[in-house]
C-alpha cells in the first residue's frame, strides 16, 4: 500500500483537472452501461468491457496478421486483396533468388539482400557495443556516486527522444562542415565526408542508435545490479577476494537474467530498425546502410511501382525471425525463473 | 588532518584510481549525451550566415552591421581591418573583389578603402536568431503540423487509456469463459510490431477511406497489448473485498469501474499515458506510410520531408527540432524519476 | 429487519467440497455468530448469504423468499469485510454515501441516514477524511456506518474485529453490542474467536470442516456442549480432557487416577474408550485422601483476581486448574485435584457427550 500511496501523488495531480469532464461522461455513459447490464446480467459484463480494445485488436492486429500472408500470396500492383492475381509463393522465389547468396548483385531483389546483410551487420555490432557500454555505464552509476540520479537522467533522457529529433541533431554534427569536421580541420586534420563513406556511415547509424538507447538497457542493468544483496560483495571482501574477480564470479552471474533481456530486447528492436538510420542516411551512400524494415517500406509505399505483394512476403519473413527471437527471450525468460 | 588528507579523502575513504576512472567516464558521458542537443539548440539560434561559417562558432555569433549614406539601402558588414601602419580601424565592407575587400569608413562614407581580405577580422556580437523561431510558424505549414501532433497525442492517448483500461479490469477483476484466450491474445499481440504488418494495416485503413486522414494514425495504435498488460497487472492488486463492497453496495459494474477501479489504478494510468504521449509524438514509420498530404503530416513526418529537401534549409529545420525536442524535453524535466522507476518496473519504453 | 432460512446448502470448488449440507434458521433480531477453526466454512457460508458466492446446491431464503439467484446488491443485505473495504480514494462521507446514491435516494434523506450513522458511532469529526488518515477503529466504526446507512435487512460482519489490537477490540465489542441492542437488526457475525462469540451472540452457530457442529446459545454451548469438539472449542482457557476406560457401567477409570461414579456412563458397555471432560474453573485443590488425580505442577500464573496452574503426570496430559484469588503453590509441587461430579462432561468414543438419562 505504501508505494501505491507514495506515487498517488502524481494521479492526484493529473485527477484535478480532468475528473469534472471525466465524471460528467462516465455518468451519461452509466445509462447505456447499466441497460445492457441488465439485459445480459453482471455475468457477461466482461464481454462489453472486452469489446472496444478487441474491436481494435481484431482491425488492425488480427485480421492484418492474416491478410500480410495473403498479400505474400498475390501479385500485382492492386491494393485490394480481392483484385490481386494469386501468385502462390512466387514473390518468395522472387526474394530469394539468387546465383550466390552471398553476393547480393547475382540477386534478383539485390536491395532485399542488401538490406539482409547491413541489417545483420547493424544488428551484431550494435547489440556487442550496446551490452558493453550499457553495462560499464550501469556498473559506474552503481557505485557510490555523487550525483547519480543526475547521471542517470543524461544517459537516460536520449531514450525520449524521437528518432528523427536524434537522427537530424547527429545529422547536423557529422554533416560536411558540422562540429566533429570543424574540430578534425581545427586540429589539423582533414575533414571527412562521413556519409559519403560506406563505413563510416554505417558506424555512425550503429553510433546513433546506441547513443539513443542506451539509456534503456542502462536502467534495465542498473535495477538488476541494485538488485543483488550488499552483504555478498561485503562477505567476498572477508573472504578476501579481489574486486576484478568478485565482478567476474559474482555480479556477472548474477545480473545474467537481466544481461539476457538486454542481449534479445536489443536484437529484436535492432531488427526492426528503420526511423533513425533512415532519417540520418536515407540507406545511403548507396544501399550501404539500407535496413531490411526500409526496404519494405519502399518496395510498399515509396517507388514508383508499389509492389505490396514482394514487401508483404519480406515482412512475413521478417515476422518469422521476430518471432523466432521472441520464443528465445521466453526460453529464457522461463529459465531465468527456475534457478538450478 | 592535513590538507592533501582532507582533499583526498571522500565520505570516510580515500580516492581509489576507479574512482577517478568512474568520474571521468560519467564527464565523458556528459558530453556526449548532452553536448549534441545543447549544440542543437546553440545552433538553432544562428542565422543562416553564420551556420555557414566553417569551422563553426560556438554560440550564436553575427557579424555587426551598419547602414552607410551613399552606399545602397542595404546594412553593409563592419571588420576590423589592420592596416598598413599597423593601426586597426573599423570599416564597412561595400564589396569584396577576389582577394581585395572594397570598404568605406562609416564616419566618412566618401572614400574607398582597398584592404586584403586577410587583413580584415568581422566584428560580431551575441545575438539569438528568433526569426528562425517565428518564421517557419508563418510561412510554413509547421503549425499545423504542430497542431496535428498534439491532436494525434491527445486523441490517442485518451483513446488508449479507455479501451486498455476497460480491457484490463475485465481480465482482472472478473472470472469468464474465455478469460485465458482473451489474455493469450493480449501477450500474443504485445510482439507483433506494426513493422511486419504495414502493408494489411494501410489496407484496412484505405478500405475505411482513412488515408491521409489523422484517424489512420491514431486508432491502429490505440489498443496497446502493453497497457492492457500494465493496467492489469496493477489491478490485480486491488482488493477483492472493494470490488464486493462496490457490489454490495449496489453498483453496477460500469460504476464500480470508473468510481472504484480507474481513481485507484491513477498510478498505473499516468504511467500508460506519459507513454503513449511520447509513443504517439515520437512515431514515424506508420504516418511516414499513411500520411502522403502535407496538410495532414504531424511533426516527425513534417521534420522529415523538410530535411529530404534539395536546398535543406537549415536555419528553419533545426529551430523546428528543437520544438519538437521541447515538449518531450519538458516531461523528462518534471517527472523524470517517475519515468525511470517506471522503466525500470515495467521494462517497456 | 428479517429472518433467514438455510437449507441443504451445500458448496464445492469443482471436486472440493466445503460446506456438506448446512439446515439453519435465524430468526428476526437475532444475533448470530458463526465460529470454528479457520478453514471451516464460516466465511464462505456467510458469503453464500451475501450472494458473493454461488450456491452449489440447497437454498438461502430471506423472508421465506428464495434468494439463490439474487445478486448480492439486490439481497437488501449489508456486509461488513475483514478489512473494511473502504473505498481508499473517498472521504468518510462519500464511503457511506455511495451506496445510497446507488440506490437511487434524493439527496437529503442521504445526509440524513448519513447523519445519523455519523452520530451513533461518534464520527462527526471525521467525515471529509480519507481513510487513510484514520485509526483502525475509527475505519473500523466506518465500516460499520457504511452498513447501517444502507437500513438493511440483515447485518453480515466478516471477522470485523480481526485487524484491531487487543484493548480496541474489547471496546469494539462493546459498541457492536450495543448498536445491536440499539438498532436491534438481524445481525450475522464470523468469528474464529469464541470469546467475541461467547460475548455478543444470542445464539452461537459452531462450525467444524463445513458441518454445523452445534447451534446454541452461549451458556448452552458451554454448559451443555454436544460433543468434545464444542466443549474443547468454547471456553477460555480450553476445557481438560481426561482419558479413561469404562471399567464397569456407571463407572469410569481415569488413566492414572482414581475410578469415578458417573451415572452418564451407565449406558456405556465396560471396555469402551472415554473421554472425561472438566473445566480448569471446575477443578479444585483438595486433601491427599480426596484427590481423584494429582498432578507435579509445571507453571503458576498469578493474575491477582484469579490465578492458574498448569501441571502433569506420568499418566496425565496437561491439566489447567483455575483458582480465585491468590494461591500459594509453587512449581514443583504435587497437587492433589478433586474434578467437581457434577461438571464432568463424558464424551464416548466417537467424541459425542454422553449424559445421565
Amino acid at each position: 500500500m505504501s508505494g501505491k500511496a507514495a506515487s498517488g501523488g502524481i494521479g492526484d495531480r493529473f485527477g484535478g483537472v480532468l475528473s469534472a469532464p471525466y465524471t460528467l461522461i462516465m455518468k451519461v455513459l452509466d445509462i447505456p452501461m447499466r441497460a445492457v447490464q441488465n439485459a445480459i446480467g453482471e455475468r457477461r459484463m466482461p464481454y462489453v468491457f472486452l469489446l472496444p480494445n478487441f474491436l481494435l485488436f481484431g482491425l488492425f492486429v488480427f485480421l492484418p496478421l492474416i491478410l500480410n500472408v495473403g498479400y505474400s500470396l498475390t501479385g500485382g500492383s492492386k491494393l485490394y486483396l480481392s483484385e490481386r492475381p494469386f501468385v502462390g509463393l512466387g514473390q518468395y522465389a522472387t526474394l530469394l533468388d539468387c546465383t550466390n547468396h552471398l553476393q547480393p548483385s547475382t540477386c534478383r531483389e539485390d536491395h532485399f539482400w542488401r538490406g539482409v546483410y547491413n541489417t545483420i551487420t547493424f544488428v551484431v555490432l550494435q547489440v556487442v557495443f550496446m551490452v558493453l557500454f550499457s553495462l560499464l555505464t550501469a556498473v559506474v552509476l552503481n557505485m557510490k556516486i555523487r550525483g547519480r540520479g543526475f547521471f542517470r537522467a543524461v544517459y537516460f533522457f536520449p531514450v525520449l527522444l524521437s528518432p528523427v529529433v536524434v537522427a537530424l541533431i547527429w545529422k547536423w554534427i557529422l554533416q560536411r562542415e558540422g562540429l566533429l569536421n570543424g574540430a578534425i580541420t581545427t586540429l589539423g586534420g582533414e575533414k571527412i565526408l562521413f556519409f559519403v563513406e560506406p563505413g563510416w556511415a554505417m558506424f555512425w547509424a550503429v553510433f546513433v542508435s546506441i547513443w539513443a538507447h542506451m539509456g534503456f538497457y542502462t536502467l534495465i542493468l542498473l535495477a538488476g545490479l541494485q538488485a543483488i544483496p550488499a552483504d555478498i560483495y561485503e562477505a567476498a571482501e572477508m573472504d578476501g577476494t579481489k574486486k576484478w574477480r568478485a565482478f567476474h564470479r559474482l555480479t556477472l552471474p548474477l545480473l545474467m537474467p537481466n544481461l539476457i533481456v538486454v542481449i534479445v530486447l536489443s536484437l529484436i528492436k535492432g531488427v526492426q530498425t528503420f526511423d533513425e538510420v533512415f532519417v540520418l542516411t536515407g540507406g545511403g551512400p548507396g544501399t550501404a546502410t539500407l535496413l531490411v524494415v526500409q526496404y519494405i517500406y519502399e518496395t510498399a509505399f515509396s517507388n514508383q511501382v508499389q509492389n505490396f505483394g514482394l514487401a508483404g512476403a519480406a515482412s512475413v519473413m521478417l515476422g518469422v525471425v521476430l518471432f523466432a527471437l521472441t520464443l528465445l527471450q521466453l526460453f529464457f525468460a522461463r529459465k531465468g525463473e527456475k534457478p538450478t | 588532518m592535513s590538507v592533501a588528507d582532507f582533499v583526498t579523502r571522500r565520505r570516510g575513504r580515500r580516492w581509489h584510481w576507479t574512482d577517478i576512472a568512474a568520474y571521468s567516464y560519467l564527464a565523458l558521458g556528459v558530453v556526449l549525451m548532452f553536448g549534441p542537443v545543447l549544440w542543437l539548440v546553440l545552433s538553432s539560434f544562428k542565422t543562416q550566415a553564420a551556420l555557414l561559417e566553417f569551422p563553426p562558432s560556438l554560440l550564436p555569433m553575427t557579424q555587426e552591421e551598419v547602414m552607410v549614406p551613399g552606399q545602397g539601402d542595404k546594412p553593409l558588414p563592419l571588420f576590423k581591418v589592420t592596416m598598413d601602419d599597423g593601426s586597426v580601424r573599423t570599416l564597412a565592407q561595400v564589396r569584396r573583389v577576389g582577394i581585395q575587400a572594397q570598404m568605406v569608413d562609416p564616419k566618412d562614407p566618401g572614400t574607398v578603402i582597398r584592404v586584403p581580405i586577410e587583413r580584415r577580422e568581422p566584428v560580431r556580437k551575441f545575438q539569438l536568431a528568433l526569426e528562425n523561431y517565428t518564421k517557419p510558424l508563418q510561412q510554413f505549414a509547421f503549425t499545423r503540423y504542430l497542431a496535428n501532433s498534439v491532436f494525434v497525442t491527445v486523441v490517442a492517448t485518451l483513446i488508449t487509456l479507455i479501451s486498455n483500461s476497460m480491457a484490463a479490469y475485465a481480465l482482472s477483476i472478473y472470472e469468464f469463459r474465455g478469460r485465458n484466450a482473451a489474455m493469450l491474445a493480449v501477450i500474443g499481440t504485445l510482439m507483433i510490431p506494426i513493422t511486419i504488418i504495414l502493408v494489411p494495416v494501410y489496407m484496412v485503413v484505405a478500405s475505411l477511406g482513412m488515408v491521409n486522414s489523422l484517424w489512420a494514425v491514431i486508432l491502429p495504435g490505440a489498443a496497446t497489448p502493453t497497457g492492457v498488460f500494465l493496467l492489469r497487472q496493477y489491478m490485480l492488486t486491488l482488493p477483492r473485498d472493494l470490488i464486493e463492497a462496490a457490489r454490495m453496495d449496489k453498483a453496477s459494474e460500469w460504476q464500480i469501474y470508473w468510481r472504484i477501479v480507474m481513481p485507484l489504478s491513477l498510478p498505473a494510468l499516468a504511467v500508460l499515458a506519459i507513454f503513449s504521449i511520447m509513443w504517439r509524438w515520437n512515431e514515424f514509420l506508420w504516418p511516414l506510410a499513411v500520411l502522403t498530404k502535407t496538410e495532414s503530416y504531424t511533426l516527425q513526418i513534417g521534420l522529415n520531408a523538410f530535411q529530404g529537401e534539395l536546398q535543406v534549409q537549415w536555419h528553419y529545420l533545426l529551430a523546428m527540432t528543437v520544438v519538437t525536442l521541447a515538449p518531450v524535453a519538458l516531461v523528462f524535466v518534471f517527472l523524470q524519476r517517475f519515468i525511470t522507476t517506471g522503466i525500470a518496473n515495467t521494462g517497456m519504453k | 429487519m428479517a429472518q433467514l432460512e438455510l437449507k441443504g446448502v451445500h458448496k464445492s470448488y469443482g471436486p472440493v467440497k466445503t460446506i456438506h449440507g448446512v439446515d439453519l434458521s435465524i430468526g428476526d433480531g437475532e444475533f448470530v455468530v458463526f465460529v470454528g477453526p479457520s478453514g471451516c466454512g464460516k466465511s464462505t457460508l456467510l458469503r453464500m448469504i451475501a450472494g458473493l458466492e454461488e450456491i452449489t446446491d440447497g437454498t438461502v431464503s430471506i423472508d421465506g423468499k428464495v434468494v439463490n439467484d439474487v445478486p448480492a446488491a439486490d439481497r437488501g443485505l449489508a456486509m461488513v469485510f475483514q478489512s473494511y473495504a473502504l473505498y481508499p480514494h473517498m472521504s468518510v462521507y462519500q464511503n457511506m454515501a455511495f451506496g445510497l446514491e446507488n440506490m437511487g435516494l434524493p439527496r437529503p434523506e442521504i445526509e440524513k441516514r448519513v447523519q445519523r450513522a455519523t452520530t451513533m458511532l461518534q464520527l462527526e469529526p471525521y467525515l471529509q477524511r480519507k481513510p487513510k488518515m484514520l485509526s483502525g477503529g475509527q475505519r473500523q466504526r466506518v465500516a460499520i456506518g457504511r452498513a447501517i446507512v444502507r437500513d438493511p435487512k440483515i447485518f453480515l460482519f466478516d471477522e470485523p474485529l480481526s485487524n484491531l489490537d487487543a484493548e480496541l477490540r474489547v471496546a469494539m465489542r462493546k459498541e457492536l453490542s450495543a448498536l445491536h441492542a440499539e438498532i436491534g437488526g438481524t445481525m450475522i457475525y464470523v468469528t474464529h474467536d469464541q470469546v467475541e462469540a461467547m460475548t455478543l451472540a444470542d445464539r452461537i452457530v459452531v462450525l467444524r470442516a463445513g458441518r454445523i457442529e452445534q447451534v446454541g446459545t452461549p451458556l448452552d454451548l458451554y454448559h451443555r456442549p454436544a460433543n468434545q469438539f464444542v466443549a474443547g472449542f468454547i471456553g477460555s482457557p480450553r476445557m481438560n480432557f481426561l482419558k479413561g476406560t469404562v471399567a464397569a457401567p456407571g463407572t469410569i477409570a481415569i488413566a492414572g487416577g482414581r475410578s469415578l461414579d458417573l451415572p452418564a456412563a451407565a449406558g456405556l458397555p465396560a471396555g469402551e474408550e472415554v473421554t472425561v471432560g472438566i473445566r480448569p474453573e471446575h477443578v479444585a485443590l483438595c486433601g491427599r485422601e480426596d484427590a481423584d488425580v494429582m498432578i507435579r505442577l509445571d507453571l503458576v500464573e498469578h493474575l491477582g483476581g484469579e490465578t492458574y496452574l498448569y501441571g502433569q503426570s506420568e499418566t496425565l496430559p496437561s491439566m489447567t486448574i483455575k483458582q480465585d484469588g491468590d494461591c500459594a503453590a509453587t512449581r514443583g509441587d504435587m497437587l492433589p485435584l478433586r474434578l467437581v461430579r457434577d461438571r464432568l462432561h463424558l464424551f464416548d468414543s466417537a467424541g459425542l457427550v454422553r449424559r445421565a438419562a
